[in-house]
C-alpha cells in the first residue's frame, strides 16, 4: 500500500492510502464527533455530524466517509464545521423524543452527550417528531422505541453483517424514513433472534433489552421468596466496566458481595452449570462418535454443534430448520442452572420449589427469550423466573446504594457454586471447545490435553472461524474405537460466521466432529446484553480477563469439580441418564424466515 | 460571445436520415481516443441535470480497466413537469440507443442497462422492438455489447446516479458516499457509466455532425441545444428544443402569457428568477437546465409554489441523512409557521441559514440542491411568505 501524504489542521501527517480522514485525525489525537459510525461496522455515511472543510471545496465532507488523499489540506474544527454540525444535531433533536430523565441510556446516550457537548438550544426547530409512536414490546428480549430513533441504521447494519439476519431494515423515505421489522411485524413474529447485538451497536434508548429488574427487587423484598441469583463467567469480565474500573477487569468478589448485600438468599455460579454442559455434551459427543463410527448409524448428525447460545439457537431455527438435528440436545447452562435450582438445590436445602425464584445475570438478551420458551419447564416449575443483562445488573448495584470500588471479595455459596477454569473460560469464543476438549481427553485417553498448561490455544483468538484437529491417540480400552482418529473441531462467533459454517454443513461438506458455535461477536465477553460501548479492542481485554480468571483457578476441568462430581453421585445418577435427559436436555423447531 | 438570442432548433427529433444504426457503423471504423476527443471539443455537458463534461466522464470511462464495464442510460425522469426523456425514448429511441452503443465501443464496456422509470412502462413493448433491431446490427458489425431494459423503483431520489445503481442491485434506493465514483465502483462493484437520455441522444448528434457544427449553437460556456420541458402559465406548455445561452427576458417573451412574474428553471433543484433579474439572467449560467421549467404569472402564490417544492422534497428525500430528512420538514413547516404567524418574519432568515447547512452538509444532490429553490423564492418573494 502506498502512503499519501496531508495536512489536519497544520500538521503534516503521512498515511496509508485509502485511510478515511476521520481514522486519520485519529492517528493525531484528533477527535470528530460521530453517530453513524461504528467501528464494527461499514462505512454509513448519513448521520453528518463528523463533517469537516477540506480546503477549495464549498461543501464539508463527512470525515467517516471520505478517503483521505494525497495534499488535502483539512480543518477539522472551524466556525462553519461548529455551526454546521450544531445544525446537523439540532434537527436529530428536533425529530427526538428528548424525554431523557426517563430513558434507559440516560448519561449513556451518544445523541445526549452531543447535544451537550454542542450546548444545543431546544427551541431553534420546530418539534418534528411523529406523535403517538409505540414502543414494540412484544418481545421478550428486545424493545423498540421509534421516537429515540436517530435512524444512523447501524442497527441494521448490525443485524445484516454482523449476523447475517437481516430482521432490521430501513423502511419508508422522506420524513416517515424508519427503522422496520419486515412488514413492521412485532418484533416477536420475525426472524430475530434476540442476539442484542443490535441493542449494543445503537447510539440512544431507541433499541433496549426489555428489563425485568423491577420484578426481582420485588421477590428480593418479599419475605416468602428465596431468590437464588447466579451470574455467568463474562459478567464478571465486565461488569467492572459499568462501576469504574478499567476495561477488562475482573471482579467476581465484589460482584458477589454486591449480590448479597442486595440481599439475595444464595448467591451462586452459572459456571457450575457450564462445567456440567461439559459433562452432558462432551457425553452426548462421545455417543454420537460411538454410533456413528462403531454402530455404523447413520441416522446420526455429524458434526454435533453446541447448543448453549440462545441467539444462535434461534437463528439455526429460523434459518436451517431442516439441519436441528445436528444441535446438541443439551439446555444452556442458565436453563440448566434454573432445573436444577427448582430440584436438586430445593431438595438439599429443603426448600419447596415455588417459593424459590430464579434469576439468571447473563451477558445476553437472547438469553430472556430462551428463559421465557414455553418448554423451559421440566421441574414442573419455569427453570428460570428472570433473566437480567449485565446492564440491569448494573443498575441494580447503583441502585442498592453500594460503593461497588470499595466492596470487599466474597465466595459464592454452596452448593452450585463451585467452578473450574473450563466453566469460566466459556464466556469467550473458543471457550466451550476448549473446556469440552480438556474433559473429552481425559476421559477417552485418561491424560491431560497435550497442550502446556492446559491451554489450547488453536482454538483461541478473534478470528471469525477457527478450527484444530486433534490426534487420538492411546486410547483407553472402551474408547478403543477412536484410536488414531483425528477429531476436527471448529469454532464461530458471530451469527455472520454461523451462517458461513452452516452452509457447509448443509452442503454435506462439513468435515468436523464437533463446532462451538456463540451468536455474538467475541462469544458471550461481547453479548448483547454486557455493558456499552463494545468494540474490537474492548472485546479482546474481557477475553484476556477470562483466561486470566481461568488460569486462577485451582480446578481447570469441568470433570474434576467437586460438586459436578457429587451431583452425579447424588442426584443425576450418570451423564445422559434418565434425570438428566429430563432435567438438563431440551428439543428445538422449525421456525419461520421473515 | 456571452448570450444569444433566443433560437428555437430542431435536430434532436429530426427524423432518422441514415440507414438503422449507421452512426454507429462510422464510429467503429474510427479511433476510440478520436471520438472522445470529438465529444471533449463538441463541449457537450450532461443533461441529468450535474452538468458534468461528457466527454471527460468518458475518457475516466475508458481508462478504467474491467472484464465487465456497464454502461447505464438514466431515463428515471422523476420530477413532476419533466417529459423530455420520455418524448426522445418514443419518438427517437435509435438516437439515445446509438449513444449507448457509441461510449461502449468508445470505453471497451460489455454491457447496457436502461433504466426506465416505474410508470415508463408502457413504453417497453415499443423500445424492445428497437432493441432487437439494434442488437441485429449490432451483431453485423461485430460489436458485443447488448442492451436491457431494467424498470425503475418509482422515487424521485431513483434518478441519482448512486441510488439508481443499488436499486438496481435490489437494494433500497438510497445514494452512496462518494467518492467511489460510479466510474470506479458502480454497479456490483465494477466501472458504470451513467448518462442521461438526453446526454446520449446529443451524442449521437455530435456524432452525426461533428463537433465543430454542434459546437457552433449555444455559446462559449454552454454549447449545443438543448431540451425545456415546460410547464405553467404558458400557452406552449411541451417540450421546446433550444439553443443554450438565451436571456430570461427572451424566453419569457416567447413563452410567457405576458403576465409572468417569475420563472423556475432547473427544475425543483433550481432556482426561481423574479420579473427583476429576467434581463440579467441567463438560462445555464450559475443555474443549472436540468428538470422543469415552470413559468409563473402573478395570479400565482409562490408561498403555495415553495409549499409544493418542500412538500416534494419531504417526501421524497431518501430520508437517510440527517440534514435533508429533518431539514426538509423544518423548512416546510417553518415557513408554515411564518404564513400563520407563529414565528416572527426573521425565522424566515434561520431558515435560509439552515438550507445553506443542509448545502454542505447532505449526502446527495438532492439535499444540497434544495437551497435553491427556497432561498431564491423566500428572498425574491419574502412579502409573500408572511401574512
Ligand atoms: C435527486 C436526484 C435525482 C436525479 N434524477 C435524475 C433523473 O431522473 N435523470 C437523470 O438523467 N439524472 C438524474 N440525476 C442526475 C444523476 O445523478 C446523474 O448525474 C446523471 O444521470 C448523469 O448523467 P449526465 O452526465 O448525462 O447528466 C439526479 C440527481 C439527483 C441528485
Ligand atoms: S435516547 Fe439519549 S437523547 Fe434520547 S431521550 Fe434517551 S438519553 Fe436522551
Ligand atoms: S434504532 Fe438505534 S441503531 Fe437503529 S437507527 Fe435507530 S438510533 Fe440508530
Ligand atoms: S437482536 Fe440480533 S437478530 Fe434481532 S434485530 Fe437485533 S441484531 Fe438482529
Ligand atoms: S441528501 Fe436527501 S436524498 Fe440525498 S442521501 Fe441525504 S436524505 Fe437521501
Ligand atoms: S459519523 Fe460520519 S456521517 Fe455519521
Amino acid at each position: 500500500m502506498s502512503k499519501i501524504k496531508l495536512t489536519i489542521d497544520s500538521q503534516l501527517i503521512e498515511v496509508e492510502q485509502g485511510v478515511t480522514i476521520l481514522d486519520a485525525a485519529k492517528m493525531i489525537n484528533v477527535n470528530i464527533p460521530t453517530l453513524c459510525h461504528h467501528e464494527d461496522l461499514c462505512v454509513s455515511g448519513n448521520c453528518r455530524v463528523c463533517v469537516v472543510e477540506v480546503a477549495g471545496r464549498e461543501r464539508l465532507e463527512a470525515s467517516c466517509a471520505t478517503p483521505a488523499e494525497e495534499g488535502m489540506d483539512i480543518l477539522t474544527n472551524s466556525a462553519k464545521i461548529r455551526n454546521a454540525r450544531k445544525d446537523v444535531v439540532s434537527l436529530l433533536v428536533s425529530e427526538h423524543n428528548t424525554q431523557c430523565t426517563t430513558c434507559y441510556r440516560n448519561t449513556n446516550c451518544e445523541l445526549q452527550d452531543l447535544a451537550a457537548e454542542y450546548n444545543v438550544d431546544g427551541d431553534k426547530y420546530m418539534s418534528v417528531l411523529k406523535p403517538n409512536i409505540e414502543i414494540d414490546k412484544s418481545s421478550w428480549s428486545i424493545e423498540k422505541d421509534d421516537s429515540k430513533c436517530i435512524r444512523c441504521q447501524r442497527c441494521v447494519r448490525t443485524c445484516a453483517e454482523l449476523q447475517h439476519v437481516n430482521a432490521l431494515t430501513a423502511s419508508h423515505k422522506g420524513h416517515e424514513m424508519k427503522i422496520s421489522t419486515f412488514m413492521d411485524l412485532p418484533f416477536n413474529e420475525v426472524v430475530c433472534t434476540n442476539c442484542g447485538q443490535c441493542v449494543n451497536h445503537c447510539p440512544t434508548g431507541a433499541l433496549t433489552e426489555r428489563r425485568y429488574f423491577d420484578n426481582v427487587w420485588e421477590a428480593i423484598g418479599d419475605p416468602d421468596k428465596h431468590v437464588v441469583m447466579n451470574t455467568a463467567p463474562s459478567v464478571r469480565v465486565a461488569l467492572g466496566e459499568m462501576l469504574g474500573f478499567e476495561v477488562g477487569t475482573r471482579v467476581t468478589g465484589k460482584m458477589v458481595t454486591a449480590m448479597r448485600k442486595m440481599g439475595a438468599d444464595s448467591i451462586l455460579d452459572t459456571d457450575f452449570s457450564a462445567d456440567l454442559t461439559i459433562i452432558e455434551e462432551g457425553n452426548e459427543l462421545l455417543t454420537r462418535l460411538k454410533k456413528a463410527l462403531v454402530d455404523g448409524d447413520t441416522s446420526v448428525k455429524l458434526p454435533m454443534i453446541t447448543s448453549c447460545s440462545p441467539g444462535w439457537v434461534k437463528f439455526i431455527e429460523h434459518m436451517f430448520p431442516e439441519h436441528l438435528g445436528h444441535l446438541s440436545t443439551c439446555k444452556s447452562p442458565q436453563q440448566m442452572f434454573g432445573a436444577l435450582t427448582k430440584t436438586y438445590y430445593a431438595e438439599q436445602k429443603g426448600l419447596d420449589p415455588k417459593d424459590i425464584v430464579s434469576v439468571a445475570i447473563m451477558p445476553c438478551a437472547a438469553k430472556k427469550y430462551e428463559a421465557n420458551r414455553p418448554e423451559m419447564n421440566d421441574s414442573g416449575y419455569r427453570d428460570i423466573d428472570a433473566g437480567l443483562t449485565t446492564r440491569e445488573f448494573g443498575l441494580m448495584i447503583k441502585q442498592a446504594g453500594l460503593d461497588f470500588k470499595n466492596l470487599e471479595d466474597s465466595d459464592f455459596d454452596s452448593i452450585m457454586g463451585e467452578s473450574s477454569g473450563a466453566g469460566v473460560i466459556f464466556g469467550a469464543t473458543g471457550g466451550v471447545m476448549e473446556a469440552a476438549l480438556r474433559t473429552a481427553y481425559a476421559v477417552v485417553t485418561g491424560r491431560d490435553v497435550p497442550f502446556e498448561n492446559l491451554n489450547i490455544t488453536a482454538v483461541r483468538g478473534t478470528e471469525g472461524i477457527r478450527n484444530a484437529s486433534i490426534k487420538i491417540e492411546d486410547c483407553l480400552p472402551e474408547w478403543n474405537f477412536l484410536e488414531g482418529v483425528d477429531l476436527n473441531v471448529a469454532v464461530a462467533h458471530g451469527l455472520k460466521n454461523a451462517r458461513i459454517i452452516m452452509d457447509e454443513v448443509a452442503a454435506g461438506k462439513s468435515n468436523y466432529h464437533f463446532i462451538e458455535v456463540m451468536g455474538c461477536p467475541g462469544g458471550c465477553i461481547g453479548g448483547g446484553g454486557q455493558p456499552i460501548p463494545t468494540n474490537a479492542e474492548i472485546r479482546a481485554k474481557r477475553i484476556e480477563a477470562i483466561y486470566e480468571e481461568d488460569m486462577s483457578k485451582p480446578i481447570r476441568k469441568s470433570h474434576e469439580n467437586p460438586e459436578i462430581v457429587k451431583i452425579y453421585k447424588e442426584f443425576l445418577g450418570e451423564p445422559l441418564g434418565e434425570k438428566s435427559h429430563h432435567l438438563l436436555h431440551t428439543h428445538y423447531r422449525k421456525r419461520n424466515r421473515y | 460571445m456571452s448570450n444569444t438570442k433566443l433560437k428555437k432548433v430542431d435536430i434532436i427529433f429530426s427524423p432518422y436520415s441514415v440507414a438503422p444504426y449507421e452512426i454507429l457503423r462510422w464510429m467503429m471504423e474510427k479511433d476510440k481516443q478520436d471520438i472522445i476527443d470529438n465529444l471533449i471539443e463538441s463541449g457537450l455537458r450532461g443533461r441529468g441535470g450535474a452538468g458534468f463534461p461528457t466527454g471527460l466522464k468518458w475518457k475516466f470511462m475508458a481508462s478504467e480497466q474491467g472484464d465487465e464495464k456497464y454502461i447505464i442510460c438514466n431515463a428515471d425522469e422523476g420530477e413532476p413537469g419533466t417529459f423530455k426523456d420520455r418524448k426522445l425514448l418514443v419518438e427517437v429511441p435509435r438516437k439515445v440507443i446509438s449513444g449507448m452503443a457509441i461510449a461502449a465501443f468508445a470505453t471497451n464496456s460489455t454491457k447496457g442497462y436502461i433504466y426506465l422509470r416505474a410508470e415508463y412502462n408502457s413504453l417497453i413493448p415499443s423500445l424492445k422492438r428497437e432493441l432487437d433491431v439494434y442488437h441485429e446490427y449490432a451483431a453485423k458489425f461485430g460489436l458485443d455489447f447488448t442492451i436491457e431494459i431494467f424498470s425503475g423503483a418509482g422515487a424521485y431520489v431513483c434518478g441519482e446516479e448512486t441510488a439508481l445503481i443499488e436499486s438496481m442491485e435490489g437494494k433500497r434506493g438510497e445514494p452512496r458516499n462518494k467518492p467511489p465514483y460510479p466510474i470506479q465502483n458502480g454497479y456490483k462493484g465494477k466501472p458504470t457509466l451513467v448518462n442521461n437520455v438526453e446526454t446520449l441522444a446529443s451524442v449521437s448528434m455530435v456524432c452525426r455532425y461533428g463537433a465543430e457544427k454542434y459546437k457552433s449553437y449555444g455559446t462559449d460556456d454552454q454549447r449545443g441545444s438543448k431540451l425545456f420541458s415546460l410547464s405553467g402559465d404558458s400557452l406552449k406548455e411541451g417540450v421546446h428544443e433550444l439553443e443554450l445561452g438565451m436571456k430570461i427576458s427572451d424566453f419569457v417573451e416567447e413563452f410567457g402569457d405576458g403576465d409572468t412574474k417569475a420563472v423556475q428553471i432547473g427544475g425543483v433543484a433550481g432556482f426561481c428568477i423574479p420579473r427583476k433579474k429576467f434581463h440579467e439572467t441567463v438560462i445555464g449560467e450559475g443555474n443549472t437546465t436540468g428538470g422543469a421549467t415552470m413559468i409563473f404569472n402573478s395570479s400565482r402564490s409562490m408561498y403555495n409554489v415553495l409549499h409544493n417544492y418542500l412538500d416534494f422534497f419531504a417526501e421524497e428525500s431518501c430520508g437517510q441523512c440527517t440534514p435533508c430528512r429533518v431539514g426538509t420538514q423544518q423548512l416546510l413547516k417553518g415557513i408554515e409557521a411564518v404564513k400563520s404567524g407563529d414565528k416572527p418574519i426573521a425565522y424566515l432568515d434561520d431558515l435560509v441559514k439552515l438550507s445553506r447547512t443542509m448545502k454542505i452538509t447532505s449526502k446527495c444532490g438532492l439535499g444540497q440542491s434544495v437551497t435553491n429553490s427556497f432561498s431564491s423564492i423566500v428572498e425574491n418573494f419574502k412579502e409573500e411568505m408572511h401574512h
